[in-house]
């Protein structure tokens, strides 16, 4: 029972892992692009921790939770690893002048500000 | 049936980081490269975790660990460098 559950996890995290670079590959356009690692890439990460913790609890003594530490962190900068890259992608790319402004006062977070005093 | 799956496992991953590499290589733009070397150090991790389970042994997860450390630090550095041409301000 336990042996086909990590089985099940681990062919569903193969396979979101290949299809998350095969989209790397594959899409058209950089911000297309970086759908596909930061979603399908990480959730199969996940599924392949997740039937480690499983398999690991089994058979040592305390519940292994390391693996859990390391899906926690993944699952917490990957929307933060594809919101720099967006803004490098928008500030290398699109003109400063072809956005169009933000709501309320201020300016987007990605255009460079002077430096102080 | 868990042998089975650990060896598809391995060669999803063993593809993916392929892949990878092609796109470092052949990528058009910067942003592109960083994101392909992202790609490359998540798909390690699950690399090393499935290399743990084969072997039986919890010892492998520190460098698991590690390695997302790094590898988050070093993507956010580099899009920081992009963004405004350093890192530290």
């Amino acid at each position: 029972m336990i042996e086909t559950a990590i089985s099940a996890l681990l062919i569903l995290g193969g396979l979101f892992g290949l299809i998350g670079s095969f989209g790397l590959l594959k899409l058209r356009d950089p911000m297309q692009r970086l759908h596909a690692p930061t979603k399908a890439t990480t959730l199969g990460v996940g599924a392949t921790l997740v039937a480690a913790t499983v398999q690991l609890t089994g058979q040592t003594a305390p519940p292994s939770s390391a693996h859990l530490l390391i899906l926690g962190f993944l699952f917490l900068t990957a929307p933060l690893t594809a919101l720099y890259l967006a803004r490098a992608h928008l500030h290398r790319t699109v003109l400063r002048n072809a956005l169009p402004p933000p709501a309320g006062t201020g300016d987007w977070a990605s255009t460079p500000k002077p430096p102080a005093s | 049936m868990l042998s089975f799956a650990l060896t598809f496992a391995l060669t999803c991953y063993a593809l993916a980081f392929a892949m990878n590499l092609i796109q470092v290589v052949r990528a058009p733009t910067l942003p592109d490269r960083i994101l392909a070397a992202d790609t490359m150090v998540i798909n390690t991790i699950a690399l090393i975790v499935l290399a743990g389970i084969a072997t039986g042994s919890a010892l492998s997860v520190e460098a698991a660990i590690v390695l997302a450390m790094t590898g988050f630090v070093s993507t956010v550095a580099l899009s920081k460098y992009l963004l405004r041409g350093g890192i530290i301000e």
